[in-house]
């Protein structure tokens, strides 16, 4: 060990340190490359992208992208916006409802049956949702769900670990606030929407970020249901384009830098939520 | 008499809160499942009402289909890679994050961005520009440089270049979230356990790691590996994207896929093959649990 401080020392943590600066810079650089290039793909001509020798970035940014993105009619790419959009903010919204309703009800309305259900719950844990998308096809199917909204939306909302996490947080939601709106004369009821939502607003922003972003990035089940085009979502157009005959390079990658729009914004504005909400899922899991 | 109506109440309220998620997980979660055990023992194609018993065919075919199998065996070499090289790069990230001194907020972000970012737009960057087979391509274009010839990555299950492909797809993608468990375990970790270790003349850097560091650490990465295997299992995405039309390197979800909605739409033998999996995951997530101690780790909670 060493508490001397002298110029070897110090000139060895310096070493030290441009030694890490290098070693982040250099994996730094590595994680952004797949972004730079959907930003370079997307702005070029398929001249450019297929051209003989790299071309660092295009010339002549093809703005035009876009419109054509928008106007090719083999795939319905704003559809798929839209049902993205739908399908994401009604999944969130939904989640969030019956997920945390039941999370309280498990951590603070004593039933003899609490526990019961609280099996239930942990049951679906050990099973991944995707494992089960056969049998969930067949309910669907059979419901005649399949191709419609209703499909691409409900069967998701149930999700077993989304309620443990609700009820892991109210667990340690302080009981005095509760109480004292309990002496004010309200019911569980009342006292939920009025003093424990209001005082757990970060928690479910948390939990709606993550949530947001599962359900826009989410495929299996969406290409399961999305039979017909009309139903697509952004992440099965994505898809479609890699199986397609023709390859327009340049209308692919336009529509995946679109598709990560939402995400970009989520990072701009969101993110000390969306960390708080890996952390949250992460160390509960 | 005020006592059985306050409890009547509570019990009101209770399945007030419960009753809605309740009543979804059963109908879209149990009742599947229990439909599908069901529709294991029949021969049912294209047909979810099916009438032929045929026991427990559907399991023996499943087993002994070479498919089958094999995506068994490709999910295994997938996780037995995946796991340590992602649980080793998301460690080593977090202590390099954890010393920056400056700009450290903004690395954090660099690493965490692509967590954002879904299964399919990543396995497109990777199909159509990184190991595009092609010239083009971004490795080709880089190893070019060097004078090697193409590379077909994911054309070609020989020499299998689709594993690179594979296996960082999902390293680039999912690092930042084990970056970021890490992190705040890092620093949790009591500084007094350094100077400690200082004063008892511990070396700095590898001793005070493998002594200090890493047992502390023994938690979240226990954590981590079990969330890491039980992602790898449900890994469809970039298999599905990058691998669409080829017949290697299916994992078990591409497998059941196509056995149940491909052209046979064989539900009787793509339930058994879920099931099958579901008990094989209940049993290495137990096995896992007994072996490094992590159900233990939350009844102590």
């Amino acid at each position: 060990m060493t508490t001397v401080t002298g110029p070897a020392a110090r000139r060895r943590s310096v070493l030290a340190d441009t030694g890490l600066y290098l070693a982040v810079g250099v994996c730094a650089l590595l994680f952004l490359v797949p972004f730079y290039l959907i930003v370079r793909n997307a702005l070029s001509t398929d001249a450019e992208i297929t051209g003989e020798n790299w071309q660092f970035f295009p010339t002549d940014i093809q703005w035009g992208n876009i419109g054509e993105l928008f106007s090719d009619p083999t795939v319905p790419f704003a559809r798929s916006l839209l049902n993205s959009a739908v399908v994401g903010v009604l999944h969130t919204i939904g989640t969030l409802l019956v997920s945390s309703l039941a999370g309280y009800g498990l951590a603070r309305i004593p039933h003899r049956h609490a526990n019961k259900v609280f099996f239930l719950v942990l049951g679906t844990l050990m099973v991944p949702a995707a494992v089960t998308f056969v049998p969930s096809f067949v309910l669907v199917s059979s419901l005649g769900w399949v191709s419609s909204l209703r499909g691409l939306i409900i069967p998701g909302l149930f999700s077993g670990f989304t309620c443990f996490l609700f009820r892991q947080f109210f667990l340690g939601f302080p009981k005095e606030l509760e109480e004292a709106a309990r002496v004010d004369g309200l019911g569980h009821w009342g006292a939920y929407w009025r003093i424990v939502v209001p005082n757990s607003l970060n928690f479910f922003a948390a939990m709606a970020t993550i949530t947001f972003i599962s359900g826009w990035n989410s495929f299996l089940w969406p290409l399961v249901i999305g039979q017909d085009q009309e139903a697509w979502t952004v992440q099965v157009a994505l898809s479609s384009y890699m199986t397609n005959q023709t390859v327009n390079f340049h209308l692919i990658f336009m529509a995946t830098a679109i598709s990560l729009l939402p995400l970009v914004f989520v990072f701009l504005f969101l993110q000390r939520w969306l960390v708080q909400g890996v952390a949250q899922t992460g160390i509960k899991g | 008499m005020a006592r059985t109506s306050v409890n009547k109440a509570t019990a009101r309220s209770f399945w007030l809160f419960t009753g809605p998620f309740l009543i979804g997980l059963i109908v879209f979660v149990y009742v599947p499942i229990g439909w599908s055990a069901w529709l294991s023992l029949f021969e049912a194609r294209s047909t979810v009402t099916p009438t032929t018993f045929v026991g427990l065919d559907n399991y023996v075919q499943m087993l002994t289909d070479e498919a089958f199998v094999d995506s068994l065996v490709t999910f295994t070499v997938f996780a037995a890679i995946v796991t340590p090289v992602t649980w080793a790069f998301s460690l080593t990230l977090a202590l390099m994050v954890n010393r920056l001194r400056f700009m450290r907020a903004f690395f954090r972000s660099v690493f965490f961005l692509p967590t954002a970012c879904s299964f399919v737009a990543a396995s497109l960057i990777w199909k159509m520009s990184v190991f595009s087979g092609v010239r083009f391509g971004l490795a080709n274009t880089v190893l070019g440089w060097f004078g090697i010839d193409n590379i077909a990555w994911l054309a070609s299950p020989d020499p299998p270049w689709y594993w690179l492909v594979i296996v960082t797809v999902r390293l680039w993608l999912q690092s930042g979230f084990y970056m970021i468990l890490f992190l705040a375990a890092l620093q949790n970790i009591p500084p007094s356990l350094y100077e400690a270790a200082a004063i008892d003349g511990a070396e700095r850097g590898w001793q005070t790691f493998r002594y200090i560091t890493l047992p502390q650490l023994r938690a979240t990465s226990t954590a981590v590996i079990l969330l890491l295997l039980i992602a790898a299992y449900q890994a469809f995405d970039e298999f599905f994207n990058l691998l669409a039309k080829t017949t290697w390197g299916r994992p078990p979800l591409v497998e059941l896929y196509f056995t149940a909605l491909g052209e046979n739409q064989d539900y009787g033998r793509g339930s058994a093959g879920a099931l099958i999996l579901t008990v094989l995951i209940c049993v290495v997530t137990l096995l896992q649990g007994k072996f490094l101690g992590f159900g233990r780790g939350e009844e102590e909670k």
